[in-house]
């Protein structure tokens, strides 16, 4: 059974803007699900949808089995964590904790324990008697996340949790949710833009533009195979090469170099079309000899990256970007080869991805391999490209 | 002291530090910085100290408006004060203007206020521009407009008042003066509550607010959990202000002028008495001076409201 079952759920706002548009999702039980997009995608009003927060303006919204479609937020059950924490400044962090409980009637005493188990357990032992202002960004982070979490909500929503912390904070942060989540086991939904924070912490990614899902997929699944070029463009810290070529023969003509077309998309592409050819840098290997297949051409451009160096070749009009180890950076100006790694050229038909027959044994190696919260599977549902 | 950000900034500088003193920040030196200050000064002297001081001169005299006082007025020390404090028509004042105040400030306009901004705080289009251009519109109209509307509405023989309500020949304003007076205030300075409330309530952030309905607060909670904490230092600043304004408000003098029978004679209408109408100048100056008192004491009292609030954050 979907923790979450969404069918069809819209949300117009006044002014016609189209924030949600007939969106069908379905997240598991205990699932970590992350809602990834631009701004301005809907990702955030589908968070405070299913909140509650927004009325939705058709479609249903079910939690577990009940349909919480028109019940106000203070009846879903659910746990939420605002970016900015929203922690009351007057409240003491043992008062803030308990807020949820207290508006519940329970008990002080009650009240106040639970709090404090919840704070125990968020590593806030020792500050219950402070005031948010007293506290580092960090502490009001899991104060936030205590709060929500003391109630014991059937779903978590976290809408941007980690933006704001500051870099290093962050990946400490970005762990401690990991574990969080993993040890409470509770349905967790989190809205970011940073699509390294969703790869890192999500089970699954629906990666959305226009108020729609682009890609639904385990973060293995979105970033090796993006089903589209707008996930292909969005996910990757360093930007996917995306190059125009054309179907020839077995083979694809793209910047100068001859790739062939992979054996099970060969049946799907005819001669003399027009395709983009992507692949990411990291799958490409840097050689200073001509290679077979190698996109040729002159070093422009080499940024650090700490253990590894972004190249980009200038490869005739085009310019092409390649992962190289360090020790093993060329200099601008020398020539330079790329040469795609097997099975990782990607190519796209009017934006999409073209799959072949042997696409479903691949996507279930890939899941297998990102597959973190064991035994569920793969949902086909729609928008998914890589899983059919 | 920090070295000089580039050579340009270091030479004018230099007169202020020869000026030698810590705290000169902006490193003006002593006179220029008077005389920067000084126009304010005199404003304030002009307009606000030398009237006071003049009032404090006059309420020692038994200055007339007509007669041998009028001309050699003579010192007569504290005797105005004594007779202020010790008149049954100032005791009378006193307390209608407390009511006036409390009824129409403290709980009308403030809560009326501060309900109409909590109403219309997510609304927009036309319903509230609506409310806020009437509203506003109270609040803007000149005195003497609104008083012959408050007249007409509440007139004995053709008042609109008796008409909606179809009591014809109830004398509003002589049954209930300060009633009458009362609501007509809260109905005036309601914008002025309404304006800063308005501004408060958006300082408040969303997310505390869907804090309290995701925890499934009811209004009532959300007020006192989310909203009052945030807002209480406008809350404070709007109360001041209004109080003092409607302690001093003239504008119940053109409805009631005092009467019937000095039952809506709040201070302000009874020193205009007392000195014009009766013609005691000195007199009325002491009353003025009292009230100045008065103000004086509940401004000091907010302010320490105000402070107790800001340590207690801190």
């Amino acid at each position: 059974m979907s923790a979450i079952t969404l069918r069809a759920l819209t949300k117009v706002y006044p002014g016609g803007v189209r924030a949600l548009d007939a969106l069908d999702l379905d997240v598991a039980d205990g699932e970590f699900f992350a809602l990834l997009g631009p701004s301005g995608c809907g990702k955030t009003t589908l968070l405070r949808t299913v909140a509650g927060l927004e009325t939705a303006t058709g479609g249903t919204i079910r939690l577990g089995d009940a349909d919480v479609t028109r019940l106000p937020p203070g009846r879903r059950d659910v746990g939420m964590v605002f970016q900015d924490y929203a922690l009351f400044p007057h409240m003491t962090v043992l008062d803030n904790i308990a807020y949820p409980l207290r508006i519940k009637k329970e008990g002080r005493a009650r009240r106040h324990g639970a709090a404090a188990e919840a704070a125990e357990y968020l590593s806030l032992a020792g500050l219950e008697q402070r005031r948010p202002g007293e506290l580092s960004g960090g502490q009001q982070q899991r104060v936030a996340l205590a709060r929500a979490l003391v109630a014991h909500p059937r779903i978590f929503l976290l809408d941007e949790p980690l933006s704001n912390l500051d870099a290093r904070l962050r990946l400490e942060a970005r762990t401690f949710l990991k574990r969080l989540q993993r040890e409470l086991g509770v349905t967790t939904v989190f809205v970011t833009h940073d699509q390294a924070e969703a790869l890192a912490l999500a089970d699954r990614i629906a990666v959305m533009e226009a108020g729609r899902i682009r890609q639904l997929g385990t973060p293995v699944e979105v970033f090796r195979r993006p089903a589209n070029l707008f996930v292909a463009s969005f996910i990757g810290s360093t930007p996917m090469n995306l190059l125009p070529g054309r179907v020839c023969g077995g083979s694809v003509a793209v910047a100068g170099a001859v790739l062939p077309v992979p054996a099970e998309e060969r049946g799907s592409v005819e001669d003399g079309e027009s395709v983009v050819c992507g692949v990411r840098p990291e799958y490409l290997d840097f050689s200073d000899v001509p290679a077979d297949g190698a996109f040729g051409g002159r070093v422009s451009v080499v940024e650090h990256l700490g253990a590894s160096s972004l190249v980009t070749l200038d490869v005739g009009d085009d310019r092409v970007s390649v992962v190289v180890g360090e020790d093993r950076e060329p200099r601008p100006g020398d020539e330079g080869w790329a040469v795609p790694r097997p099975g990782r050229v990607l190519l796209y038909r009017d934006g999409e991805l073209i799959t072949g027959a042997a696409e479903a044994a691949e996507a279930g190696e890939a899941t297998e391999a990102g597959e973190a919260a064991a035994g569920r599977p793969v949902e086909p549902v729609a928008g998914d490209g890589g899983a059919e | 002291m920090a070295p000089p950000t580039s050579p340009s900034e270091a030479r004018p500088l230099a007169v202020g530090r020869r000026a030698g003193t810590g705290d000169d920040a902006a490193g003006l030196g002593r006179a220029r910085a008077a005389a920067f200050v000084a126009p304010a000064l005199v404003l304030v002297a002009v307009f606000l100290v030398f009237p006071a001081v003049w009032t404090l001169y006059l309420g020692a005299t038994d200055y007339r408006l007509t007669g041998i006082a009028a001309s050699d007025p003579k010192f007569v020390g504290a005797d105005n004060y004594r007779d202020v404090l010790g008149d049954g028509g100032f005791h009378h004042s006193l307390w209608l203007t407390l009511q006036f105040v409390l009824g129409s400030a403290v709980v009308g306009q403030t809560v009326l206020g501060f309900a109409i901004a909590w109403v219309m705080r997510d609304r927009t289009g036309p319903l509230r521009r609506l409310v806020e251009g009437l509203v506003l519109l109270a609040w803007i109209l000149p005195s003497s407009v609104i008083a012959f509307l408050w007249i007409a509405l509440l007139d004995r023989d053709d008042g609109t008042l008796n008409a909606l309500l179809g009591t014809p020949g109830t004398a509003w304003l002589l049954d209930h003066p300060m009633a009458c007076i009362v609501v007509f205030n809260v109905w005036r300075g309601t914008a002025f509550s309404m304006m800063l409330y308005g501004a408060a309530l958006g300082n408040v952030p969303p997310s505390h607010l869907e804090t309290a309905r995701l925890a499934g607060a009811s209004t009532w909670q959300t007020l006192r959990d989310a909203v009052f904490p945030r807002v209480r230092g406008h809350v404070l600043t709007s109360l001041l202000l209004v109080s003092l304004w409607t302690f001093n408000d003239f504008t119940p003098f053109l409805i009631t002028a005092g009467g019937p029978d000095r039952r809506s004679e709040v201070l302000s209408v009874y020193v205009y008495r007392t000195a014009l109408g009766d013609g005691r100048l000195g007199f009325g100056a002491a009353v003025a001076l009292v009230m100045i008192l008065v103000n004086l004491v509940i401004a000091l009292l907010y302010l320490r409201a105000l402070r107790g609030r800001k340590e207690a954050a801190a």
